[in-house]
C-alpha cells in the first residue's frame, strides 16, 4: 500500500490520500470484527467456567456442613436441616441404565434397518421421524408418561413382571412390591425413548462411514447381512458407536422435566425397580423454589454440581470419541 | 448346508428385530403425536388465545402463558444469536485451527448437551440470588445460554461448507477479510445460518427446567421484564400436575400448541437444511 502513494505525483496525492483514509478505515473494521469474533468466543469459555464457579460458590455451604458424607449420606430432612445426596445420586444412575440397556439395542436395530434394509427412498422419512422423537419437548414426554404411559404400565406390565420375576430369588426383590405405575422403571422407560434419536442417529452416521467396498467385499465371500453389520460394520464405527451412547447418556442423566412426572419423587433408595424414586434432576426441580433457609438452597445446588461433574464427563468421554473418529476420517 | 441354514436363520432374526425396533419407535411417534391430538384438540377455542389463565374451577385460556412464551423466547434468541454467530464466525474464519477454537469446539459441545436445569441454576445464581427476585429477564438469559451453543455449532458447521475458492476470488479483488466474511461467505451460507437460527428457536420454546426458577409463573398478565411472567411449558407443568380436570384439559392443550410449534420448526429448519444441499 505504502508504495502506491509514495509513487503518486502532486495530482494524485490528494486522492491518494483519499484512498490511505479509505484503506485505514477498511482495515480498522477488519480489526474491529476480528476481535469482536474472538471476544464472542472468549464469551463461550466464560459460559462454562461462569456455570462451574457459581455451582461451586453456591454449594460451597453445604460442602462445608457436611462435607464428604454429603455424597454418602441418604438423609433428607428439610425439618431437621440434614441433607445428602446418595439417594438421588442412586436414583439418576438407575433410571439411565434402565434407559440405556432399552435404548441401545433399540437405537442400533434402527440405524441397521436404516443403513442395510431400507428401500432408499424410505430412509430419509422414517431418518427425520426418528429425529423427531428428539425434538418433541420433554414436558410432552412427562405429561404423556403421567397420564397414558404409567397408567398402562401399572395395568398391563408390572403385575405380570411381578408375578413373572416373583418366584425367582434376586429379581423378586427387584420387580417387588405393588404396582404404583409410577417408579424407577417408568421413568427409565420414558428416558430410553427420549435418548433413543440421539443413539440412532448418530449410529446411522458413523455406519454410513464404512466404506462400500469393504461391506461389498464380505457380501461377495458369502456373508449374511448381520453377519456383514457384526464383523465389518460394528468393528468398523466403534468408537463412533460408543461415542453416540455415551452422548445419549449424558441427555438421560441429566433429563429433568419426563422424569419428574413419572418418577414419584421419593427420597429413598429402593431395591425395587417399581417403587418410586427420585432423581438429582426431579429433586432440584421439584424442591428448589420451596426450598427455604440457605442449607437447603445450597445442597440443592450441591446436587446440581454433582449432576454436572457427572455429565460434563461423560460428554467429555462421548466428544472425545468423536472426535477422533473424525480426525480417523481426515487423515 | 446345516451351518449355511443356520447362519441365514440368525440373520434373519437380527433382520427382523431390527424392523421390529423401527416399528418400535416410530410406534412411540405416534402414539405421543396421537394422544396430543386427541387430548389436546378436545379444548382447542378460541378462549384458549383470549382469555388469561383461570384460577381452579374458572374458565380461561393461556393467552398470558403464550405471551410470556413468546416474549422470553424472542428476547433469548435475540440475544443469543448474534453472540453465536460470531463466535461461530471465529471459529470457522479466523481461528479455524488455532487451540481458541480447538478448545471452544469442545466446550461448546459439552454445553450444548448439558442438563438445561443446570443453567436454570446458574442463572439463579448470578441474577436471581444478587436480584432478589424472580424476573422474566432471568429467564430470558438462561433462554440465550441455551441458544448460543446451537447458534455456534451451526454457524461453523455451516461456514466449513463454504468453498475456498469462493473467498480467495474476493480476497483476490481485494475485499478486506470482514468483507469477505460478511457479503461472500454469510450469503453463501445463508440457509443454513437460518437453520441455525430456527432449530434454536425450537430447542427453547419448549424449556421448562431453566425457566422454574428464574422466570418462575405468573398468573395474570404481565409485561414488565423485571417481573415473574409465565410461560407456556410452565403452565403445563403446574396444571399437568394439578387436581383439576379443567387445568389439566389447558395444559394438554398447551402441550399440543407448544409440539406443533416445535415440530413445525425442526422440519422447516430441515427441509430449507436440505434444499441447500442438493441444489
Amino acid at each position: 500500500m505504502a508504495d502506491v502513494t509514495m509513487g503518486g505525483g502532486l495530482v494524485v496525492e490528494a486522492s491518494s490520500l483519499d484512498r490511505a483514509k479509505a484503506l485505514g478505515a477498511l482495515k480498522a473494521g477488519d480489526t474491529i470484527f476480528r476481535r469482536l469474533t474472538q471476544a464472542a468466543a472468549v464469551v463461550v469459555l466464560l459460559i462454562l467456567s461462569g456455570v462451574i464457579v457459581s455451582l461451586v460458590v453456591g454449594s460451597l455451604p453445604a460442602l462445608r456442613a457436611f462435607g464428604f458424607s454429603f455424597v454418602t449420606s441418604q438423609v433428607w430432612n428439610p425439618v431437621t436441616e440434614k441433607f445428602g445426596a446418595f439417594a438421588p445420586i442412586v436414583g439418576t444412575v438407575t433410571t439411565s441404565i434402565i434407559a440405556m440397556v432399552i435404548a441401545v439395542p433399540v437405537g442400533l436395530g434402527i440405524a441397521i434397518f436404516l443403513t442395510e434394509l431400507c428401500p432408499q427412498w424410505l430412509r430419509r422419512p422414517v431418518g427425520i421421524a426418528i429425529e423427531l422423537l428428539a425434538g418433541i419437548p420433554s414436558i410432552i414426554y412427562g405429561i404423556w408418561g403421567l397420564f397414558i404411559f404409567a397408567p398402562f404400565i401399572q395395568g398391563h406390565v408390572e403385575p405380570g413382571l411381578i408375578a413373572m420375576f416373583g418366584p425367582v430369588p434376586i429379581l423378586s426383590s427387584i420387580f417387588a412390591g405393588p404396582p404404583y405405575g409410577i417408579g424407577t422403571l417408568t421413568a427409565g422407560f420414558v428416558l430410553a425413548i427420549m435418548v433413543l434419536p440421539f443413539i440412532t442417529s448418530i449410529s446411522r452416521d458413523v455406519f454410513d462411514t464404512v466404506p462400500p467396498v469393504l461391506k461389498e467385499s464380505a457380501y461377495g465371500i458369502g456373508c449374511t447381512t448381520w453377519e456383514v453389520v457384526r464383523r465389518v460394520v460394528i468393528p468398523y464405527t466403534r468408537v463412533g458407536v460408543i461415542g453416540g451412547m455415551m452422548l445419549g447418556l449424558g441427555r438421560a442423566l441429566g433429563e429433568t422435566m419426563a422424569v419428574t412426572f413419572v418418577i414419584g419423587n421419593a427420597h429413598k433408595i429402593s431395591t425395587s425397580l417399581l417403587a418410586p424414586g427420585t432423581t438429582i434432576s426431579a429433586t432440584i426441580a421439584n424442591e428448589f423454589t420451596e426450598a427455604v433457609g440457605d442449607l437447603y438452597t445450597s445442597s440443592l445446588i450441591a446436587l446440581g454440581l454433582i449432576l454436572f461433574i457427572i455429565t460434563f464427563f461423560v460428554l467429555a468421554a462421548a466428544r472425545l470419541m468423536l472426535m477422533r473418529l473424525e480426525r480417523q476420517k481426515g487423515a | 448346508m446345516a451351518l449355511y441354514s443356520a447362519r441365514r436363520r440368525s440373520s434373519a432374526i437380527v433382520m427382523g428385530l431390527s424392523y421390529a425396533t423401527t416399528a418400535f419407535g416410530l410406534g412411540f411417534l405416534f402414539l405421543i403425536l396421537g394422544t396430543l391430538l386427541w387430548r389436546g384438540l378436545v379444548g382447542l377455542n378460541l378462549a384458549v388465545f383470549t382469555q388469561m389463565t383461570p384460577p381452579p374451577g374458572g374458565t380461561g385460556g393461556l393467552l398470558n402463558a403464550i405471551m410470556g412464551s413468546l416474549v422470553m423466547t424472542s428476547l433469548g434468541v435475540a440475544i443469543g444469536t448474534p453472540l453465536g454467530m460470531l463466535a461461530g464466525t471465529y471459529m470457522a474464519e479466523y481461528g479455524r485451527y488455532s487451540k481458541l477454537a480447538t478448545i471452544v469446539r469442545f466446550i461448546n459441545d459439552i454445553l450444548l448437551s448439558a442438563p438445561s436445569i443446570i443453567i436454570g441454576l446458574f442463572v439463579y445464581e448470578i441474577m436471581v440470588a444478587p436480584m432478589g427476585h424472580f424476573s422474566a429477564f432471568a429467564g430470558v438469559v438462561a433462554l440465550a445460554v441455551l441458544v448460543v451453543p446451537v447458534v455456534v455449532r451451526t454457524t461453523e458447521d455451516m461456514l466449513l461448507l463454504v468453498p475456498n475458492p469462493l473467498r480467495e476470488a474476493a480476497a483476490a479483488l481485494g475485499l478486506p477479510r470482514s468483507h469477505v466474511i460478511l457479503k461472500v461467505a454469510f450469503k453463501a451460507a445463508r440457509a443454513g445460518l437460518i437453520t441455525g437460527v430456527l432449530l434454536a428457536i425450537a430447542r427453547v420454546s419448549g424449556e421448562t427446567a431453566p425457566l422454574l426458577f428464574t422466570s418462575l409463573n405468573n398468573q395474570f398478565w404481565s409485561s414488565n421484564l423485571n417481573a415473574p411472567m409465565s410461560s407456556l411449558p410452565i403452565v403445563i407443568f403446574q396444571f399437568a400436575l394439578s387436581p383439576y380436570a379443567d387445568w389439566q384439559q389447558l395444559a394438554w392443550t398447551g402441550a399440543l400448541l407448544i409440539t406443533l410449534t416445535v415440530l413445525t420448526l425442526s422440519i422447516l429448519a430441515r427441509w430449507l437444511g436440505s434444499s441447500r444441499t442438493t441444489k
